[in-house]
């Protein structure tokens, strides 16, 4: 059996599995079809940023006060008042959830706001079982309030001077507009899912029918059989990433600021790992369903819910973000917004890079090793 | 035909339970995916570090600072040298936002000028930049209030007030959001995961002939098919109800029949969908890919991930043909609302909808593939 390396067979093997991929429709659907909706929904559905929330609004006073102040929510473009009921509507309406919360304005208001030294309190009620929801309309209510009451401050004569000021900047995304960071983190799933997912059903498919073991049987060694099987995914990745890059910077207008080859070369080194879990998967389990859902676990829920791409990896539990550090997407991440939003860190994206090739050379070593164990 | 039906139920359930693989993929990932992600699923805002370049080193900078570093939102304050450091700490993520305090900052405050504090955030991170922005604006009105309530000044009080009350969770724990959604998307993609499979394995291994020969007619084919998912799905959503209030401490307020009244439906719907990607797909692989690529968008679009009311209009329209965009409603209903019928219902017809739509097109398509 010779184990030596010959150019001409790695060829046809190459060519043998690019052929393969190339052939099944499936392949299609994850690697350009997928990625096209994941982009879509990541620039149109998922939005974290708060537009116009339903809420609804209790007068119980009809003074002009109560009315300037109702207006004043009604005006506002943080809100949309589905018009002016009883509490015990709006209680219902809130239960059911076709408002996010109300406002109640107290029918000793008008009296209260001018009698000095008495307070006039306005009632804000949100909805709790959305929380991020809740602690908006808690925030930008009380904004509309303290604006109305500046104003009618400044119509008596009393100028209300903040002492203390902060002069705000976002860097790198001004407009705060989310999708700007959730379309970079999405080409990392998109990979994680052509890497991982793919790559572990496919090759898990071959054991099942037991045209791996055939292909052992050859003379072909076995780091030279890896690569044949990898370097193909390894493009449609790229090729993947590219598109994702493309459609990103030229459809939704996410700015570009770095190079392409470093967006290159930090995809690249994302492949590996994720190439590596796919075959460790797919060469320990040998069975489609059971690979499909271990890679759906194991690689894609963690890309999306730990890697920082939709939540903040700070916020979560110790214990939570010590798992983090075993996600491959967490180091692609922060280095992909980067590279679209800021420009060329190489100081962060090499970090990462070294980091991303160590899972890689760890989860092939044991692919490889895995292998072997199901051959003898 | 009793025993028939009983006989297509005791093989499909083998077929899923043979593999002890299969059994324990069924079980142990529902849960670690509760445990694990309803704890990391949070847009709370927590332990961010935040950088300070202090010019002034007065009473008023440093008691700005000390307020900063009392917030549990806040993790460390991290002292900044010079301009060049605070471009560096936010390129490289070691800090969300670096906050400058000029000079003056102490006089200012002092003589009763405009005292005006810097604050540059990182954009990367929009959405918990701007919670810190809110946050750093509630420190400066609180200080500004105090400075005005001095006696040396001509201060009025406060006019007006607002009393901000949350109900049905009142310290807005996201935990509380997370579980009952989760219970939503875990029980879709073991669901989707497991019907999808059904019809596309037994095509690939050959089965399927065999089982068009025999007797059994297609509806006794599809209940088969559907008792499975159906019976894991109840399974794992109980397994759910019993842990979630007793381990996580999220209160169960409302009615536990109408809730497992809901969750049939919303099961029938998903497994309608499974089937329907299984009928059309050729092989197990195509099937997976088939449940994945409805499963994305669901997730998505079901108000999980981010609010339903975020998105754009036609988009809302479409997320009404998503069962868990329904089921969202009725188990975060169920669990902190004490949702009465009528809220419940309002939200299972549309599950009814779609889990006669998905199944009748299946058993058109299946009946269409045996001729």
């Amino acid at each position: 059996m010779s184990r030596a390396f010959d150019g001409q067979r790695f060829r046809a093997m190459l060519l043998k599995e690019s052929l393969q991929i190339l052939r099944d429709p499936s392949t299609f659907l994850i690697a350009f079809v997928l990625p096209l909706i994941m982009l879509f929904l990541f620039g149109y559905a998922v939005s974290l940023d708060p537009t116009r929330t339903r809420i609804g609004l209790a007068l119980q006073d009809s003074g002009a006060q109560a009315l300037s102040l109702a207006s004043a929510f009604e005006r506002s473009r943080w809100f949309e008042v589905t018009g002016r009921r009883d509490v015990e509507t709006l209680k219902r309406e809130l239960t059911a959830g076709r408002i996010r919360g109300f406002v109640v304005i107290p029918q000793d208001f008008g009296r209260r706001f001018a009698t000095p030294g008495d307070v006039a309190a306005i009632q804000i009620v949100a909805d709790g079982s959305l929380p991020n929801t809740a602690s908006f309309i808690g925030a930008y209510a009380e904004g509309v309030r303290a604006t109305w009451a500046a104003g009618e401050g400044a119509e008596r004569g009393i100028v209300a001077r903040q002492p203390v000021e902060i002069a705000q900047r976002f860097w790198f995304n001004p407009e705060l507009a989310s999708h700007f960071f959730l379309i970079p983190g999405s080409i990392a799933i998109v990979m994680t899912m052509i890497g991982t997912l793919l790559t572990a059903l496919v090759v898990a498919r071959e054991w099942e029918r037991g045209t791996m073991e055939a292909i052992m049987a050859t003379p072909v060694g076995m780091p030279e059989f890896l690569a044949t099987k990898v370097i193909p995914y390894f493009l449609l990745g790229l090729g993947s990433m590219t598109l994702c890059a493309l459609l990103a910077i030229f459809l939704f207008g996410v700015p570009f600021r770095g190079s392409p080859l470093a967006l290159l070369a930090l995809a690249s080194a994302f492949l590996v790992p994720a190439l590596g879990q796919g075959l460790l998967i797919s060469a320990v389990t040998r069975n489609q369903f059971v690979a499909s859902q271990i890679a759906l676990i194991s690689a894609f829920l963690p890309a999306m819910m730990l890697s920082g791409f939709l939540f903040e990896i700070a916020s979560m539990p110790t214990v939570i973000r010590g798992l983090t550090y075993i996600v491959p997407a967490r180091y692609l991440i922060p280095s992909l917004q980067s590279v679209f939003l800021v420009g060329d860190l190489w100081g962060l994206f090499l970090r990462n890079i070294a980091v991303l090739l160590g899972f890689g050379a760890l989860f092939f070593t044991l692919a490889i090793r895995a292998t072997h164990r199901r051959i003898a | 035909m009793g025993g028939r039906l009983y006989a297509v139920v005791v093989k499909e359930l083998w077929a899923i339970l043979r593999d002890p693989r299969a059994r324990i993929i069924l079980v142990v990932p529902p849960l670690f995916q509760l445990f694990v992600f309803g704890f990391a699923s949070t847009l709370e805002v927590r332990n961010f570090d935040i950088g300070v370049y202090n010019r002034d080193g007065g009473a008023s900078s440093r008691e700005f600072i000390e307020r900063l570093g009392g917030s549990p939102n806040v993790g460390r304050i991290v002292p900044i040298g010079s301009p060049g450091e605070a471009r560096d700490a936010i390129d490289g993520r070691s800090v969300i936002a670096v906050v400058t305090f000029d000079q003056e900052f102490s006089a200012n405050v002092a003589a009763r000028r405009a005292a005006v504090i810097q604050a540059v955030f990182d954009g990367r991170r929009s959405n918990a930049a701007q919670i810190v922005s809110g946050y750093l604006e509630r420190i400066a009105a609180d200080m500004g209030a105090d400075i005005a309530a001095k006696p040396t000044g001509v201060s009025a009080p406060p006019r007006s007030q607002s009393i901000v009350a949350n109900w049905f969770n009142s310290n807005l724990d996201y935990l509380w959001f997370t579980m009952p959604g989760l219970v939503v998307v875990i029980s879709m993609v073991s669901g989707l995961a497991v019907t999808a499979q059904s019809v596309a394995r037994e095509r690939e291994l050959g089965t399927f002939d065999q089982l068009m020969v025999s007797p059994l007619r297609v509806y006794e084919i599809l209940a088969g098919k559907m008792v499975p998912p159906l019976l894991v799905g109840v399974v794992n959503a109980t397994v759910y109800v019993l842990l979630i209030p007793t381990v996580f401490g999220v209160p169960l307020t409302g009615s536990l029949p109408l809730f497992y009244c809901a969750l049939v439906f919303y099961l029938l719907a998903l497994i309608g969908v499974g089937i329907l990607v299984s009928v059309l797909s050729q092989t197990q692989q195509q099937a997976f890919l088939g449940a994945f690529l409805v499963m994305v968008p669901a997730i998505l679009l079901s108000g999980y991930a981010s609010p339903v009311d975020n998105m754009p209009g036609w988009l809302q329209v479409v997320a009404q043909g998503n069962p868990a965009r329904h089921f969202l409603v009725v188990s975060e209903g169920v669990f902190l609302k004490a949702m009465p019928a009528a809220g419940i219902l309002a939200n299972t017809w549309p599950l009814m909808v779609i889990a006669a739509v998905t199944l009748g097109a299946s058993t058109v398509l299946f009946r269409s593939r045996m001729e």
